[in-house]
């Protein structure tokens, strides 16, 4: 009874209008209402779920007749590798190659999860700083070990620009080592704030539809923005992909 | 009922600062990103989601999609090497015809001329043989021709040489044939 007079003067304090434009990102329980706990299944393990069964539809069950004339999923499928084997090897050389297989798993969640957060109502996995942290650390850890297990101490020298004048070395390590460690931040907050800005503006453009006369542009700037964000969506995954390759191939090759 | 009255009041900010992540409406209060309650739980899946996807990569479909890219990558240098072999055989065969063709031109132009050759010898032959058959023949009847003008001559001779006896014996006179007939040369000279 409480609940339901507050609601009202919620909507009511609005004057009609009702932003929500966050609520999008709540993780809720899929069953019940009780408290999370980290192995509750909530909507991010139904849309993580999705994402991982959307990749195996892709990249396993289309390429399952192996035909050497590719059909239209096998193609997908085929393009998909293709694009994320040449960037690794374009970006980091010939032994990065082995590294391929952590790449296009990063690759291909993101692609998959931002894509399937554009299906309306549902929810985006990718615009959660928890999530693209987690990858960003993961990057950011590896990469480092992966440089100190490979050339040892001398790992350090990435830091050195041998290149630059003397005097002004001291200044470009530090320049360099600070720029090191902020590499997880902006490698994970581009991911999310990218997928959330766009969610957000559509859902603020959707709150503006319940007034009449705004409506038609409401919808025309929904569309635009759902086009933009169809670009996002691809565009981020590729750069937080091609920004792996760049640290991994700082890792492999520290020796500018 | 006196505390959800109360909760009505609350300023969000207060709420966000005392961790709380959704309103009485389960509306978000602030950015529902920095909920630290829930990251334990987006971290644990996540987990979960890439190790799946990375076994499933790793395991099925990377290497069925390199399989399928090496061997199409086999069976295109295959076809290009069986291609490339057709069109050298092609060129050999096309070759092969011109040479037949340039040996049969230059049998017929010999049988052209061999026999060109031997109709000429023939008609030769037979030019020749025709030439002595018609000297032979237009001499033998230059020699008729000659000696049906000396048999006319004669006969001529004769007719008149008895016309004029006749002629002067129905005048009356006494013929003496030697006489007429030596007249009668005597005219045909003359």
């Amino acid at each position: 009874m409480a609940s339901e007079s507050l609601g009202a003067e919620h909507v009511s304090e609005e004057s009609g209008l009702v932003f929500h434009p966050m609520d999008q990102f709540i993780v809720k329980p899929l069953f019940g209402d009780g408290p999370i706990s980290w192995y509750t299944p909530t909507n991010v393990t139904l849309w993580m779920g999705l994402a991982v069964l959307a990749i195996i539809a892709l990249l396993v069950l289309s390429t399952s007749k192996r035909a050497i004339v590719p059909g239209r999923g096998q193609s997908i499928a085929e393009l998909a590798y293709g694009f994320v084997y040449k960037m690794v090897e374009d970006v980091t050389g010939k032994d990065g190659i082995k590294y391929f297989p952590y790449i296009m798993t990063l690759f291909m969640f993101i692609v998959c999860a931002n894509f399937l957060g554009l299906i309306p109502g549902s929810f985006t996995t990718t615009s959660h700083l928890a999530v693209t942290v987690v990858m960003a650390l993961a990057v950011f850890l590896t990469v480092t070990v992966l440089g100190f297990y490979l050339h040892g101490a001398s790992f350090i020298k990435l830091f050195w620009i041998s290149a630059a004048p003397l005097p002004l070395r001291p200044v470009l390590a530090l320049i360099e080592v600070i720029s090191y460690f902020v590499r997880p931040v902006s490698h994970s907050i581009r991911l999310m704030g990218n997928m959330m800005a766009g969610h957000a503006v559509i859902k603020v453009f959707a709150g503006f539809a319940a007034i009449t006369a705004i409506a038609p542009i409401s919808v025309l700037a929904i569309s635009a923005i759902y086009a933009l964000e169809i670009l996002v969506s691809f565009i981020q995954a590729y750069v937080f992909a091609i920004l792996t390759c760049v640290y991994l191939k700082d890792a492999l090759h520290p020796h500018h | 009922m006196a505390t959800e009255t109360t909760a009505q009041h609350v300023d969000p900010l207060a709420l966000e600062e005392a961790g709380m992540c959704v309103d009485a409406h389960g509306g978000a209060i602030g950015m529902p990103q920095l909920c630290f309650d829930w990251f334990p739980n987006q971290m644990f899946w996540l987990v979960v989601t890439l190790v799946v996807i990375f076994l499933v990569l790793s395991r099925v479909a990377l290497p069925r999609i390199a399989a399928i890219l090496a061997e199409r990558q086999g069976t295109i240098t295959n076809d290009i090497a069986a291609a490339e072999d057709l069109k050298a055989k092609a060129v050999a065969a096309e070759a092969a015809y011109n040479q037949a063709l340039a040996d049969a031109r230059t049998e017929a132009q010999a049988i052209v001329a061999e026999a060109k050759a031997e109709i000429q010898a023939d008609l030769d032959v037979a030019i020749q043989k025709a030439d002595a058959e018609i000297a032979a023949k237009s001499a033998e009847s230059e020699k008729a021709i000659a000696e049906i003008r000396a048999g006319a001559l004669d006969s001529v001779k004769a007719v008149a040489s008895d016309t004029a006896a006749e002629l002067v014996s129905v005048l009356g006179g006494k013929a003496d044939s030697d006489a007429v007939n030596a007249a009668v040369s005597d005219r045909l000279k003359g």
